[in-house]
């Protein structure tokens, strides 16, 4: 990185550290942060998606549906998330290659379960065995957004069936009164509205989801938990930069990045509701209580 | 499989999580009674977590939450600091970071008498799940408390205080009588939910740093262990699930029961059910 790095062994102190610290897998280190947010970024969206339609199916007025919609967020919620990521990871990936197989080799007689061996066709793997390396991680990457965003998908529609109960009835008889029919009503009447109620609760969803991505490390993605691990452990003199244990350290610097992201996101999100609730009667507008003397 | 069988297999695996019984696991062949015997001896486990964890998180938690509402800065900023940096970070960050410092520390022993035995602590233990883990929890669980508690606090009605005050209590009696029964009541409903997801948390133990010593790990650990074995999810996490649930479900009705206590002086349309809301899950 710097021209002094040439000859790691005859630096001393901060010299040092600046090449330490600017190694190539100490940039990949850095990059992973990145992985993380786009994480975040790309997950929140679509488990919000996941959430409304998990939401919309629990208001159905046809039972199985309802059923269906109930039931997706029940389960999730009684279920250690971890154990879904655990599962989901494998049951994604054996699914779609279960179905490649039935597509793409319809004459293939053995059957997929061989004892403890899960066997498909060359044709069905996923991604095929000759993909690039970034096709496997990417591969993975998209299994892990996936399998987040039916986990909080779930806690999302939670969320949203909460919001929507939220709003006025009388709002919604307005609106049959207009002669708007039960779709006009939802899109029209009951969609908009629903936000200020749900913004709490999908504050706090954003919250346990930013707490959730160090996940990503069960997952097998290379993320932050896998580098600070990798980096941390103590290196012999075999190593260009030979240092003790310093894991702590590492893992002090990810404990540090994500106090930094949640209360960045608490004062944001603080900010927006206060904005929202401005002037309304509810109880975010006594905020000039000085609360009790005890 | 016949229930003979079953039962060989409860008898060799039921306590196999705590070190009791056969010591090598089954490597092949796995029957569904095996799935359900290991994966429900590693719930003790995440019992043991849990039950230990809340109960002494408990206590820390009600003095966190008042040293937080105190009006002297040098009790509320420590405790302030406290339960942001336990509610700002992952769970499984604090395990890792933990473990790596108890790792680090001088391998020491002292004796203690305690009278009719005479018992070494050392601080290796800190490195193995059972206390190591076990202490991160407790701190966890108590700054989520902490905050569920603080918030029950503030919003106990300003007339019961003032009450409180028109009868001449005050000090520790107008805390045991009056605040602290509110508060508790206040906060009971958020304080279930803490419990449901703080079960839910000690799965997390043995995937972070902490090593299931001589395999014996918590339910997570076994029903990952086949999973992984017979590269078949569809078994083992539905058992787990299974597991989690009925333990869910008696989460819900112990602590409805004490509600329903806490709650016996209201008169009936006013005493709200347990609601169960993914508020505090980490």
């Amino acid at each position: 990185m710097f021209s002094w790095c040439t000859d790691p062994d005859t630096l001393e102190g901060l010299a040092w550290l600046s090449c330490y610290l600017t190694t190539g897998k100490h940039m990949a280190f850095y990059r992973s942060f990145g992985t993380v947010m786009v994480l975040l970024l790309v997950t929140a969206p679509v488990a919000l998606a996941f959430g409304f339609a998990g939401a919309m199916a629990a208001r159905s007025h046809f039972a199985p549906l309802s059923w269906l919609g109930k039931g997706y967020t029940a389960v999730v919620r009684g279920v250690p998330d971890i154990a879904f990521f655990l599962f989901f990871v494998i049951a994604l990936d054996q699914g779609i290659e279960y179905l490649r197989h039935r597509i793409k080799c319809p004459d293939w007689s053995e059957p997929i379960r061989q004892g403890n061996d899960f066997v498909v066709c060359p044709a069905a793997k996923m991604p095929l065995s000759t993909a690039p390396q970034w096709v496997h991680e990417t591969y993975g990457f998209a299994l892990a957004v996936i399998t987040f965003a039916i986990v909080f998908g779930a806690f999302a529609a939670n969320v949203l069936y909460g919001g929507m109960r939220a709003v006025p009835r009388a709002q919604m008889e307005t609106a049959e009164a207009y002669g708007m029919s039960r779709r006009q009503a939802f899109w029209r009447i009951l969609v908009p509205q629903m936000w200020v109620y749900a913004l709490p609760g999908l504050g706090n969803l954003w919250m346990i989801l930013i707490k959730a991505t160090p996940l990503l490390f069960l997952l097998g993605v290379e993320d932050i938990v896998y580098w600070a691990r990798e980096l941390g452990g103590s290196k012999t003199s075999a190593f260009t930069y030979p240092h003790p244990d310093w894991r702590l350290y590492y893992f002090l610097a990810l404990l540090a990045f994500y106090l930094l992201l949640t209360r960045v996101s608490e004062i944001l999100l603080d900010r927006l509701m206060a904005r929202l609730t401005h002037g309304q009667a509810t109880s975010g507008g006594k905020s000039t209580d000085k609360g009790l003397a005890i | 499989m016949s229930i003979r069988a079953c039962l060989d297999t409860i008898a060799a695996y039921g306590l196999r999580s705590i070190g009791i019984g056969e010591r090598l696991l089954p490597k092949r062949d796995f029957t569904l009674c095996e799935h359900f015997t290991l994966i429900g001896s590693g719930l003790l486990w995440n019992l043991y977590f849990g039950i230990l964890a809340i109960f002494f998180g408990f206590f820390l938690a009600n003095a966190i939450a008042m040293a937080k509402a105190n009006r002297r800065w040098w009790l509320r900023k420590p405790a302030e600091w406290f339960i942001f940096v336990f509610r700002g970070s992952p769970l499984f960050i604090q395990f890792f970071l933990f473990y790596e410092a108890f790792v680090l520390l001088p391998k020491m022993g002292w004796d203690i008498n305690l009278g009719f035995t005479e018992i070494t602590v050392e601080t290796r233990w800190l490195t193995r799940a059972w206390l190591g883990a076990l202490i991160v929890l407790i701190l966890n669980t108590t700054a989520y408390s902490a905050e569920i508690f603080y918030g029950a606090l503030k919003s106990i009605p300003r007339g019961d205080i003032e009450a409180a005050d028109a009868y001449g209590l005050t000090g520790w009696k107008r805390y045991k009588r009056i605040i602290w029964p509110t508060m508790l009541r206040l906060a009971w409903p958020a304080y279930t939910n803490e419990a449901i997801f703080l079960f839910h948390a000690t799965t997390l133990v043995f995937f972070s740093g902490f090593p299931a010593w001589r395999q014996k790990g918590d339910a997570l650990y076994y029903a990952s262990y086949f999973a992984d074995k017979t590269f078949n999810p569809f078994v083992a996490y539905p058992i787990l699930a299974g597991y989690f649930i009925l333990l869910t479900l008696s989460v819900i009705t112990v602590y409805g029961a004490i509600n329903r206590r806490l709650n016996r002086h209201l008169p009936q349309e006013k005493q709200r059910r347990l609601r169960v809301r993914p508020n505090v899950i980490r």
